[in-house]
């Protein structure tokens, strides 16, 4: 099966001679002039959608990144019990 | 082979100068264990620590009984890195592994370690991961974090793995499943963790999430630093190509 860098580049290629296909054609085969209009620009369009999602979705992710107090008072906790139990089984540190 | 619920659990420890933490460490896991009634050994690898993880490997093993304890001294000459759960599992005796860190990172949850995520679903894999349900970590400050979210946001973009958190560390296999990852799998470090779970994935091995807390008790010691970012995405590129 393909590696992900395989698909990227397949994904992209079709994308893109589908792209260059309306976009670039040459006159006589253009498509209607609002819809090259539109479609020109549409790969930076795309390029910057994505990056304002990335933004959004790290920056939602960072702020909700949950802060283990309890976990980390727990683990404390556990740790003294350990001390206590090895100092019983006679463990010498 | 029909796939069995766990009957008997092997942590596989690999140690390198934990001489302070793998006692407390194994003393809670024996009680997790007790508490929970599920039948397991603990097998720590030790990586020619020089600070005496050994000895007090060897001690744990007379306190709680040699089918409970295993120690297993690995020659760091002989053995190359990344090989300490190859080397490991050879005297696992469970039918499912587990893989932790000996450094007391990890919140020792009794959900985890009972296997109450792997019956629900009967999953090949049960992945611990900070960024789910109440999983989250302790000690980072906001850099941190950041790094470790926009990292993560990136893996998930161009490997689309399947699993929530692909460097957390935690983690339940089914030993055949285990076995044959090993031998498929061929990255070095945690990029190698990385490649386990893309690898299980496109062999089509059903893979469960438990939250887990990281509690970073050691980050004000070792930042993360350019060189640990750099070798991150190189490894991440890898597996993008390789997998």
């Amino acid at each position: 099966s393909m590696t992900k860098l395989g698909q990227w580049l397949c994904g992209l290629a079709l994308l893109g001679s589908a792209w260059a296909a309306l976009a670039l054609a040459p006159p006589g085969l253009q498509p209607p002039t609002p819809l090259r209009q539109a479609l020109l620009p549409l790969p930076i369009y795309l390029l910057v959608a994505f990056g304002c999602y990335s933004v959004a979705t790290v920056g939602y992710r960072l702020a909700t990144f949950n802060d283990c107090e309890e976990a980390a008072a727990e683990l404390q906790e556990h740790i003294r019990a350990a001390r206590a139990d090895l100092r019983r089984q006679g463990l010498r540190l | 082979a029909m796939a069995t619920a766990p009957q008997r659990l092997s942590v596989l420890l690999p140690t390198y100068n934990e001489r302070d933490n793998l006692p407390l460490l194994v003393c809670m896991l024996v009680r997790t264990f007790r508490d929970s009634g599920i039948d397991f050994e603990i097998i720590i690898i030790d990586d020619g620590s020089p600070d005496g993880t050994q000895e007090v490997a060897e001690q744990l093993e007379k306190i709680y009984g040699s089918d409970k304890i295993v120690m297993r001294e690995m020659m760091p000459v002989l053995f190359p890195p990344g090989t300490a759960y190859i080397h490991g599992m050879k005297h696992a005796t469970g039918n499912f592994i587990v893989i932790m860190d000996a450094d007391l990172s990890h919140h020792v949850s009794l959900y985890c370690m009972d296997c109450g995520k792997q019956k629900e679903g009967n999953f090949d894999i049960v992945s611990g991961t900070r960024y789910k349900g109440n999983g989250g970590v302790y000690g980072w400050d906001l850099k941190r974090k950041l790094i470790s979210r926009g990292a993560n946001f990136l893996t998930q973009v161009l490997l689309r793995p399947g699993a929530s958190d692909l460097t957390g560390s935690f983690r339940l296999y089914r030993k055949e499943v285990l076995q044959k990852l090993m031998e498929k799998c061929v990255s070095k470090g945690y990029v190698f963790q990385m490649e386990m779970i893309v690898r299980a994935r496109q062999l089509g091995y059903t893979i469960g999430e438990v939250p887990i807390s990281f509690v970073d008790r050691l980050y004000g010691e070792s930042k993360l630093g350019g060189n640990e970012i750099v070798s991150f995405l190189k490894g991440l590129l890898t597996l993008f190509a390789t997998t």
